[in-house]
């Protein structure tokens, strides 16, 4: 009896800062701005308090938030894709044909943009994208006389900076299961007879499979909800929820509908989310 | 001109002589080289009063409300725009100012001075300081601009147009150029459609003056909305062939005002900062030598050179016939131009 009383205590002890620190940081705001988002108005100014769901409404009511949410997951499905296809090869080559002291350069060279502030990098970005930019140059210097490259407030602008900004998180998941695969597995099928394209597509990709996952949830829940990248490299095309969000709190500071679009997107992610952990489970299991 | 700014100088180390005061601070919160802080201004404000002027800056006016509501008696003055004084006096963010205290009071423009939207219950809550068109600026070299407001939906100057990523501002240019009462538009309609169609002319947005001058020196755009100070730094400071255009259909007018912040530890220090704020003396400096949105002192501005874009542009009475001052909007009502305008960027987006 006192043994038990003994380790619920230091379970108490041992546990409680770290859910402490859970509650303070994350519950705390995130229920504040959950009560914000069904208030009719928001936390300034003399009002009394005034429960309302026209907030969550207007997602339901308004096309073009619809459109700009849809928006939003169109990129996070472009940034996300086009970072497994980059950094699924890149994890690749790094974890099984690269050894030693090149590893660690290049390892570096990954986690550079890391250490860096994100606004500054995307500012470097239109640096790079404008007409007359360092892309432009490179090019005309190239190939001479090439209509000038302008890629300044466009799609394809905002698709580099994020991917750019995200790339690390893929390549260092999906690193780590490319390491953790035994030799020896793929030593057997190959004194089996497979072919390299068979044991990339039978061995080794389904065993990747749990950091590509994780890359790509690492990737896709926060481009859907960036808004200065699509900003600064956008334009007037770069506008999406993001965006939207971020104005309901800066220019008009309409917390709640801020708040309601924010948690409608917390739901959509977790719906994807959940939709793709039985298939991902699933998976891991037939291989 | 010098000589004037000397005795004037003069005129103002007397009245402060005058009055025994302890020398403090006066700290001012406003946008970033706005005025206020010009190093000269500063300098003969504190060799003449003996208090140290410290800057704070914000870069919205809902940053400005945030920071006087979160931050009580940080502050001694604050630049309020007009259609946000009576919202902050009602908040009791700031306090009445007595007229007697401002020796410059009596040469304001009446119309900026007494305007309804500095006052509430009768009591004075903003000295009226600057005020300026947001409005059409062209390149002289490529655009003949003719005077309607349609330049900017003009297919000649298609992919050649920039605004401000702003809703209110938007709006109130639609408002403008479908015939409404910017304020108070009725036919909101009108303005999402008017908005739609300049989908085809929008290069880009600018943000701020910096990028506006960067762009325009670039040759990004030919037709831009643009604010008429800056428009006046581009063409004097930066050289930029930068014309402005008020059209016949009008343009948005504001009217900042320099407000006496609730709880300021120098209160008399704070006036004596506006005073020289609103005095020819400082207006004429500011405007000649970076360049300055049209001062509400009217004897301020007829001392300007004969050749200034203020007294050129914002001076002509025929062109300023048709100007909308920006009245103060309910939060509903930016609510509600906010999501005309990110109606309107979904749809560019497209």
């Amino acid at each position: 009896m006192r043994i038990e009383t003994r380790r619920r205590w230091a379970i108490a002890w041992l546990t409680g800062p770290a859910y402490l620190w859970l509650a303070v940081t994350i519950f705390l705001p995130l229920s504040a701005m959950l009560y914000f988002s069904f208030q009719k108005k928001g936390p300034f100014g003399k009002h009394a308090s005034e429960f309302s769901l026209k907030h969550y409404e207007a997602f339901f009511t308004k096309g073009y938030l619809q459109d700009l949410m849809w928006r939003s997951l169109e990129m996070g499905f472009h940034v996300t894709g086009l970072c497994i296809l980059i950094g699924f090869p890149a994890a690749y080559w790094l974890a099984r044909r690269i050894r030693g002291r090149w590893r660690e350069a290049l390892f570096l060279l990954i986690v550079l943009p890391f250490w860096s502030n994100a606004l500054v990098r995307v500012f470097s970005w239109t640096i790079v994208l404008r007409p007359d930019g360092v892309l432009d140059r490179a090019v005309q210097s190239v190939i001479p006389g090439l209509p000038a490259i302008d890629l300044t407030d466009s799609y394809p602008a905002i698709i580099i900076g994020l991917v750019h900004s995200y790339l690390p998180y893929m390549i260092l998941t999906c690193f780590l299961s490319l390491q953790a695969i035994d030799e020896s597995l793929l030593e057997a099928a190959r004194s089996l007879g497979a072919r390299s394209w068979t044991i990339l597509v039978r061995i080794i990709l389904p065993l990747a499979v749990p950091g590509l996952a994780a890359g790509s949830i690492l990737i896709f829940v926060p481009v859907i909800g960036s808004f200065f990248e699509p900003r600064l490299l956008g334009g007037p095309k770069g506008t999406v929820i993001g965006t939207v969000i971020e104005e309901q709190f800066t220019v008009v500071s309409n917390w709640p509908l801020g708040g309601a679009l924010s948690f409608i997107l917390l739901a959509i992610v977790l719906l994807i989310l959940a939709v793709a952990a039985p298939v991902l489970k699933n998976h891991m299991r037939t291989t | 001109m010098r000589i004037s700014g000397m005795i004037a100088s003069a005129l103002l180390a007397a009245a402060v002589a005058a009055q025994p005061l302890a020398a403090a601070e006066v700290r001012v919160l406003n946008w970033q080289g706005y005025g206020t802080d010009e190093a000269w201004g500063v300098e003969a404000f504190e060799a003449a009063t003996g208090h140290t002027v410290v800057h704070d800056y914000f870069n919205s006016e809902q940053e400005m409300l945030t920071k006087l509501r979160t931050s009580p008696g940080a502050y001694d003055v604050v630049l309020i725009n007009s259609a946000f004084t009576i919202q902050a006096a009602e908040e009791g963010l700031i306090q009445p100012i007595d007229s007697a205290a401002i020796s410059n009071f009596g040469d304001l423009s009446p119309g900026l001075r007494d305007a309804a939207e500095f006052r509430l219950d009768g009591d004075l809550y903003g000295v009226a300081w600057t005020w300026g068109l947001t409005s059409i600026a062209y390149d002289t070299e490529e655009v003949d601009p003719g005077n309607s407001i349609e330049i900017l939906w003009d297919p000649a100057h298609a992919g050649n147009v920039a605004v401000r990523d702003d809703s209110v501002e938007n709006v109130y240019l639609a408002a403008l150029a479908t015939g409404q009462n910017m304020n108070a538009p009725e036919d909101l309609d009108a303005i999402r459609q008017k908005l739609r169609d300049l989908k085809p002319q929008i290069r880009t947005f600018w943000s701020s003056e910096d990028e506006w001058n960067k762009e325009f020196a670039a040759d990004a755009f030919d037709v831009a909305v643009y604010w008429s100070g800056s428009a006046s730094r581009s063409a004097k400071a930066f050289g930029l062939p930068v014309g402005y255009l008020i059209p016949k259909e009008g343009a948005i007018a504001w009217l900042d005002g320099l407000s006496l912040a609730a709880g300021s530890a120098n209160p008399a220090g704070a006036l004596q900062f506006i005073d020289y704020m609103v005095s020819p003396d400082h207006f004429v400096r500011w405007d000649t030598e970076v360049g300055a949105p049209a001062s509400a002192n009217g004897v301020a501005m007829n001392q300007l050179p004969e050749d200034a874009f203020n007294r050129q542009v914002l001076g002509d009475p025929a062109a300023t016939a048709n100007l909308q001052f920006m009245a103060p909007l309910s939060d509903e009502t930016r609510e509600t131009f906010l999501e005309i305008w990110e109606e309107t960027k979904a749809w560019y987006a497209e």
